[in-house]
């Protein structure tokens, strides 16, 4: 396996609704093993472009690859398949099934597919992995907020992704869970893991991000380190400009 | 031609049942599968009326409008909102809306079955023949027809004129938006599944001036509606109308050249098509 | 767990030895009886396996069983009677195929809608196909018994009861069930939500043409408004639902007290069956949603509540 050749890439990613185009003509790189953040005011298309990748939404036009093959056609099972995996802005559970079956999911049907036993202890070791192993039998519905949402981020390391996209993992949790969150993630960093994530919490994007994309009204305004870009004026246009706007 | 014009006829009053029927499902959010008994029983009402008093159908509608307007919205508030609190998704609410009201449609054939009994129905009322651009046409299909005609005008300007119709239309556009610019959803839902009922039973009373009903049949015209309301598209007026008159033209056209039964069949082949190449419906844009 | 899936295979087994008897008792009615509740039984569990984790509502049982009925009728001429019900639950799989592929990417009343019109659409054809070779209905003259339709049905049950037990072990099973919660779940996590759905209506399909291809020979003559009867459609959902989707055994506890109610019903108010089909769908909708299985799981539920807080 090459390691200079981006995991993800995207070469003109577009996405029109109508005659709003909601991303606009979008190029990155992500590197393995590298943690992306793609930051913009809200409406941005920030969780458009994560719906493209998935396959949650068809490109209207433009290429997505992943390791080189395109993924842009595919439909979205294929590309979880394939080891891009996701979580949800809105947390999505299963709502009838134990917290370790949510997770098992992710075992059975991603990208490495297991089953039976091995399935049940991988999925074990995920949820010790987000430190929800003493929970595994219980309902989700007596979950706390926190626990859904690591819950969903087992369920998704679970599929062994190439690519994990995380779509505003850290939205609406508490300071004392903002730190649970942030130091979670980073262990997922120091494993090795590729991710991008949707994020507004600026603390968590400069301590856990290598590199950022900033998108503005659908387009990339800006690229660079979490320091470089949150310094760049065009970004700070588009975040003040928009709190104006709105 | 004749075909045409007649299909143009049977399409109208198709027009104005899958009219009924949209609304429910397109603003209220109910798939109402008790559609057809309405019409049974608007029919019904006009059988009667006319053959124990010679009450016109035509002023029959006048009487069975309000009562069938206030019979739906008594559904609506006891039987239906229930089920619309409890759902915890739009998907739970269609299946819950599906097997409530396919009781009440069987609920409603049964106690007609059991006080008419299972027998057709129908009486002669405006049956003379009309000249039309050469042909000659049933005049009540006719009659039956141009009110169709007046009541699906009616029902498109007041949706796209007046300020309840504005309402409605956001609703169906998207509820909780609606909710936030303080629209009172449930009750216009109400209000809106009520007219649905009022609209269709009106259909009933015009059909029945050239169909014979009997008590069961209700489930044929609930199927033919469904077929219009998904091809035309979900809470889409203009969409409906157009689609009615296509199957009103179709089951004509494959009645008099191949058989006559196997209209139903025809409105199912036309429904697959739809489904395989335009499930948005004929004028739908691609969800987004 | 091993122990307890070999527990429930011995009562399955002893069930099916003793239901498997009723015909040595000689009585016409309780033999009769045993086949409607054998049919319903595999109606309605195969029906179960499919619309239970989906929520996908089915009404085209009917259509299934007629084409089924038809398999037996019209091959009967030409085949040994053995031949008939595989190739009938062929037809139904492959019916359900394209019925699943056409429908099952869409909402769920586009579904029902297609469904409930599907057994009349086969209906008019092949009454139109009647009108034009001028022959009316189908004579299936064999030498079955009552009870070897029985024991068939019985042995069907069976199947049917493996089927479900090994899909419920199975990815599919698994995959069905993530589809029920959140389809959209489904797909991200790499599940081709389509191929699952359709390969259970597929099922659900062959095991309803199989039970109408059995059921043939008992009619003696079929027409097609007997054949494709409504009715039967309506009645599977409403066993189903009112025993419980939840459980495989769930559609049983709904099909016995139901074939009972029916009996007597159409037995005394012939007119009243519809009326019956309403009330219960009704019931099934305000009291009982979970049908029988959540009652009892409820209660059973709500017993350990209270032992564990005594």
């Amino acid at each position: 396996m090459r390691t200079d050749a981006p995991v993800l890439s995207l070469r003109g990613a577009t996405k029109r609704f109508g005659g709003l185009v909601a991303v606009n003509d979008l190029d990155f790189d992500v590197a393995e093993h590298e943690v992306m953040g793609l930051i913009g005011p809200n409406g941005s298309g920030k969780s458009t472009t994560l719906n493209l990748i998935s396959g949650a939404l068809p490109p209207t036009s433009g290429g997505i690859a992943l390791r080189g093959t395109p993924i842009e056609n595919l439909p979205a099972q294929e590309i979880a398949r394939k080891g891009v995996a996701r979580t949800f802005q809105l947390v999505r559970l299963l709502p009838s099934m134990s917290v370790l079956d949510n997770v098992r999911a992710g075992a059975v049907f991603g990208h490495r597919r297991r089953w039976g036993a091995e399935a049940e202890t991988h999925a074990l070791r995920m949820l010790k992995l987000v430190g929800l192993d003493r929970r595994a039998h219980a309902h989700t519905g007596e979950l706390t907020y926190i626990d859904t949402k690591r819950v969903e981020l087992a369920r998704v390391l679970a599929s062994d992704p190439e690519v994990l996209l995380l779509d505003e993992w850290l939205a609406g949790l508490n300071p004392t869970e903002l730190e649970e969150g942030i130091a979670l993630i980073r262990r997922l960093r120091d494993d090795g893991r590729t991710i991008v994530l949707v994020e507004h919490v600026m603390d968590a994007i400069r301590s856990l991000c290598d590199a950022c994309v900033v998108m503005s009204s659908g387009a990339k305004i800006a690229e660079g380190t979490p320091d470089e870009v949150l310094s760049d004026p065009e970004v700070i246009r588009a975040y003040l400009g928009d709190d104006d706007d709105a | 031609m004749d075909i045409l014009i007649t299909g143009l006829f049977l399409g109208g009053t198709y027009a104005l049942i899958a009219m009924g029927l949209n609304l429910q499902y397109g603003i209220a959010r109910i798939m109402n599968l008790a559609n057809g008994e309405m019409i049974v029983v608007g029919g019904f009402s006009a059988f009667w009326l006319y053959s124990s008093a010679q009450v016109s159908p035509l002023l029959t509608v006048f009487l069975v409008a309000p009562v069938a307007f206030l019979l739906n919205w008594l559904i609506y508030w006891i039987m239906l909102r229930p089920l619309v609190k409890r759902a915890k998704s739009r998907g739970q609410l269609e299946v819950d809306a599906i097997l409530a009201t396919f009781g009440l449609a069987f609920v409603s054939v049964g106690i007609m079955l059991a006080v008419f009994g299972g027998d057709y129905f129908s009486y002669s009322y405006l049956a003379r023949p009309i000249r039309l651009l050469g042909d000659t046409y049933a005049l009540n299909r006719a009659t039956a027809f141009l009110a169709a005609v007046l009541i699906c005008a009616a029902i498109y300007l007041w949706l796209n004129y007046s300020r309840p119709g504005m309402s409605i239309r956001a609703i169906a556009v998207s509820p909780e938006s609606a909710r936030l610019v303080g629209i009172d959803v449930p009750k216009l839902a109400a209000l809106t599944f009520a007219l649905g009922g009022a609209v269709t039973a009106t259909g009933g009373a015009l059909i029945s001036m050239f169909f014979t009903l009997d008590a069961s049949t209700g489930v044929i015209f609930t199927l033919k509606a469904l077929v219009i309301v998904i091809m035309g598209g979900v809470g889409d007026v203009r969409g409906t109308i157009v689609a009615a008159l296509l199957l009103g033209v179709l089951e004509t056209f494959v009645a008099a050249v191949i058989d006559p039964g196997l209209t139903l069949a025809a409105a199912y082949l036309l429904f697959i098509v739809i489904l395989l190449f335009r499930p948005q419906g004929l004028f739908g844009r691609r969800g987004t | 767990m091993i122990r307890a899936d070999g527990r429930t295979l011995a009562l399955v087994a002893l069930v099916l030895a003793v239901a498997a008897c009723l015909p040595l008792t000689g009585s016409a009615y309780w033999l009769s009886l045993g086949i409607s509740i054998a049919m319903y039984t595999v109606l309605t569990t195969s029906w179960a396996l499919f619309s239970g984790p989906t929520h996908y509502i089915s009404l085209a049982t009917a259509a299934f069983f007629g084409v089924g009925s038809y398999t037996t009728g019209i091959g009967i001429e030409y085949l040994p009677y053995w031949a008939l019900p595989p190739i009938a639950g062929v037809l139904g799989a492959v019916m359900a195929a394209l019925v699943g592929l056409a429908t099952l990417r869409l909402s769920g009343v586009y579904f029902v809608i297609f469904t409930l019109g599907l057994a009349e659409l086969v209906r008019q054809v092949i009454i139109w196909f009647q009108n034009i070779s001028g022959q009316k209905g189908i004579y299936v003259l064999t030498k079955i018994t009552e009870a070897q339709i029985f024991w068939q049905l019985l042995g069907l049950a069976a199947l049917v009861y493996a089927a479900g037990w090994a899909i419920g072990r199975s990815r599919l099973g698994f995959a069905l069930r993530i589809i029920g919660d959140d389809e959209e779940v489904a797909r991200h996590s790499g599940i081709n939500t389509a191929r699952a759905k359709v390969a259970l209506f597929m099922v659900s399909g062959a095991a309803a043409a199989v039970v109408g291809a059995v059921l043939a020979p008992r009619f003696v003559y079929i027409e097609p408004s007997t054949a494709f009867t409504p009715m039967l459609s309506f009645q599977v959902v409403i066993m189903a639902l009112l025993g419980g989707t939840g459980r495989l055994w769930g559609p049983l506890v709904g099909v016995i007290p139901f074939t009972f109610l029916w009996e007597a019903i159409s037995a005394s108010f012939p007119n009243q069956t519809t009326l019956l089909l309403g009330v219960s769908f009704l019931v099934i909708v305000y009291l009982l949603p979970r049908g029988f299985v959540g009652l009892i799981e409820g209660t059973r539920r709500r017993m350990r509540a209270r032992e564990a807080f005594a």
